[in-house]
């Protein structure tokens, strides 16, 4: 507390520092929260890695029930859908299933799935080993596929969970971009793992 | 310095130099006439928006405008109301205020005083032109929220970014400055705890401020980088996340809540007591309260997005912080009343705003804390409900509060007495007009008439064409009070230097109306 014109200098400089600070923190939360949803799977997010191959512990668990959704998001012109609904799995067991895509446009169209689970604790229990969302896909005119997802649930998944939905949603990705969607991510400052919004719902 | 009228050159023409003296000025009680009559203009601007859609709405169907202008005007009401009319008058107060309460000769950093004050009408300039551009106006709700804004947003998006961040460069400033103030220029003898809480209110407002107002333009840069440089903060095809706006924005939006109160909540502080003609009750646990609603704003954010899909563990945490802030807000209202208890009451006109305040304040607080409850939040969400609660909260907190502190303190202003007649005709229509607007609104809400949204269903029309007659009512009680206002100004029977008869505070020792300069030998505080 002086009023010498030096503390008061002093000050002023601390308190603009203090904003710029939180400027800064504005854009430190971006991680944050990326990092956040990652260790505790809220938002649904699930890894955007591949697990290495079977689980960890071989006993195999209670079933449960899990539900497929796909969407397409803004100017996607795309079919996409499950070629199964539902299916009802054992935890620690590992499953497949297909989703299918058809391109109807009249040029070769690149897109990229974005996966989220809900309910969202579930997501760190879902492991997958192989699926078409770590990848982009293209398809030429007309073309179609059957697009493999292979997973399975830890068995410590939480006992209230009883059914599970994995959703997609296929974004196009626009020619300047292609290259892959780490890269495109690293430089949005934000890290691959995804979520999807409630926009294309 | 250039800042007195009296420095400069004579020869030029009389109207260049009453343009520049305002222009230039870097005085503490023109720059706070400066911001209340720009707060004031913003106002009249933004409520005449809210009488279009009010008339709009006033009968279901569709009458008067379309429904993507009806989302324009929403949009831009409710920014212009939070960061052109209620912030800045609450500057504008602690301007004037705040030196003369400390026995300051005037701000610390009167240049950079001027600089924040003539950011805002360029700012504000930006925001409302949009509403002529191609494309209209932002349509998608003060809150700014991605994807509506950044995939979705009109191109006068742009101009609503830049606005926000010449206002966040101008309100950090303007906090900085009061810190500063309040730091090094009170007067010998007056400590921290024997400030005035209007000056104790705006010391923690002004830190809220610098926290908050920053991370508000980090997140609309984010939405400018990710509508044209190719960033995918917000989009989640680029590997981004919508919902992260949402944060972004809360982690701003609670604490400016509060930056919104505080104020206000000092401003009653200093009216009650003089017209109960007894000490403030309990100035320590006000002054502790006000920490602590500071300290809390910034762990409540996620009761706003309770419907977002959030696990059942977070929303609790927020749910119970969220509810932890009745606590010091139950302690100021109590305060008010025990400060009210046994004492020689009158009822001049800023005394029944501040009793405005506390009782209509509290109605809001009570539907924020239904609000705060999770279960019962997904029937009220994103309804009319909640459009009540938070003009519960802003008018008779913010707003009424503001007034109450204009005719408390404009005798001093300008040394003539308001006419105490239309001042309680004044209160009393607004009481009404404030009342038969907002109340309603709880109802259609929980019966779940959608917010933002142009029309509504038949079984809602009654009640909505009270809100409308309501509104219609507030509208014209803000002529009255500019008529009170401007007619005090101009003359009036002249007010003494003490004013109200139990006023204490050395803004009360300057004479009536307070000269240019004041406190330029500091006064004695024992």
């Amino acid at each position: 507390m002086s009023d010498s014109p030096t503390g008061q200098r002093k000050q002023t400089v601390l308190l603009l520092l203090l904003a710029v600070g939180m400027f800064g923190f504005a854009f430190a939360l971006v991680p944050l929260y990326n990092l956040f949803c990652e260790v505790t799977g809220l938002n649904g997010k699930t890894s955007a890695r591949a697990v290495a191959s079977a689980p960890a512990s071989q006993s195999v668990g209670r079933e449960v029930t899990i539900e497929f959704l796909a969407h397409v998001g803004r100017g996607m012109p795309w079919e996409f859908r499950p070629t199964q609904g539902r299916m009802r799995i054992r935890l620690g067991e590992i499953n497949e299933t297909t989703f299918y895509v058809r391109n109807f446009a009249s040029q070769a169209v690149t897109g990229q799935a974005v996966p989220s689970v809900t309910p969202g604790r579930a997501a760190r229990y879902l492991h997958k080993i192989e699926c078409f969302c770590f990848t982009q896909q293209t398809l030429d005119p007309g073309e179609e596929m059957e697009m493999p997802v292979k997973f399975y649930m830890a068995d410590d998944l939480p006992a209230e969970v009883s059914t599970l939905t994995l959703s997609y949603t296929l974004f196009p990705v626009p020619d300047s971009q292609t290259t892959g969607l780490e890269d495109e991510a690293h430089v949005a400052g934000v890290t691959p793992a995804t979520h999807e919004g409630h926009a294309d719902l | 310095m250039i800042a007195h009228a009296e420095d400069l050159p004579r020869s030029r023409h009389p109207l260049i130099r009453f343009i520049l003296r305002w222009v230039l000025t870097t005085n503490h009680k023109e720059i706070g006439t400066l911001y209340l009559c720009l707060s004031f203009t913003l106002f009249l601007i933004a409520g005449a928006m809210a009488m279009i859609f009010r008339l709009e709405l006033a009968q279901p169907g569709m009458q008067f405008v379309t429904a993507d202008f009806y989302n324009q005007l929403i949009t831009v009401h409710g920014l212009v109301m939070v960061f052109g009319a209620v912030m800045p008058a609450f500057v504008g107060l602690a301007n004037w205020m705040i030196p003369l309460m400390i026995g300051a000769p005037d701000m610390a950093l009167p240049r950079l005083n001027n600089f924040s004050f003539w950011i805002l009408p360029f700012a504000f300039f930006m925001l409302l032109s949009s509403l002529f551009m191609e494309g209209g106006a932002p349509n998608f709700g003060w809150t700014l929220y991605a994807p509506l804004s950044t995939t979705y947003g009109p191109p006068s998006t742009d101009f609503l970014i830049f606005g926000i961040h010449l206002m966040g460069i101008s309100s950090v400033l303007g906090a900085i400055n009061i810190i500063v103030t309040i730091f090094n220029l009170r007067a010998p003898g007056m400590t921290l705890m024997k400030m005035p809480l209007f000056v104790w209110t705006w010391l923690i407002t002004a830190f809220l401020l610098i926290m908050v107002m920053p991370v508000l333009a980090g997140a609309v840069t984010m939405m400018l980088t990710d509508r044209h440089f190719g960033t995918s903060f917000f989009e989640a095809s680029g590997g981004g996340d919508p919902l992260l706006f949402q944060h972004v924005f809360w982690f701003f939006g609670h604490p400016e809540v509060y930056i919104m109160i505080l104020p206000g909540f000092g401003i009653a502080s200093q009216i009650i007591p003089t017209f109960a003609r007894k000490k403030l009750f309990g100035y320590d646990s006000m002054v502790y309260a006000t920490v602590s609603i500071a300290v809390l704003s910034f762990i409540v954010w996620g009761h706003h997005m309770f419907a977002t899909g959030m696990p059942v563990e977070v929303e609790l945490f927020f749910m119970y912080a969220t509810m932890l802030i009745a606590v010091p807000t139950g302690v100021k209202v109590f305060n008010w009343v025990a400060t009210m208890w046994r004492g020689s009451m009158t009822f001049e006109t800023p005394m029944l705003f501040a009793l405005g305040f506390v009782v209509m304040f509290t109605i809001g607080g009570l539907s924020g804390l239904m609000l705060a409850i999770v279960p019962a939040d997904f029937q009220y969400h994103d309804t009319f409900f909640v459009v009540a609660h938070l003009h519960y909260v802003l008018y008779p907190g913010a707003i009424f509060a503001t007034m109450g502190a204009v005719y408390y303190w404009l005798p001093k202003w300008t040394g003539n007495m308001y006419s105490e007649r239309l001042g309680r005709i004044h209160f009393w229509t607004a009481v009404l007009g404030l009342n038969v607007t907002f109340f309603p609104m709880h109802f259609v809400g929980l019966a779940g008439m959608p917010r933002r949204v142009v029309d509504y269903s038949l079984p809602f029309s009654d009640l909505n064409l009270v809100s409308s007659i309501g509104a219609g009512i507030l509208g014209l009680t803000q002529i009255l009070f500019l008529y009170i206002v401007v007619k005090t100004v101009r003359g009036g029977e002249k007010a003494t230097d003490q004013v109200w008869e139990s006023a204490e505070g050395l803004e009360w020792t300057v004479p009536s109306p307070a000269p240019h300069h004041t406190f330029e030998t500091p006064p004695h505080v024992e």
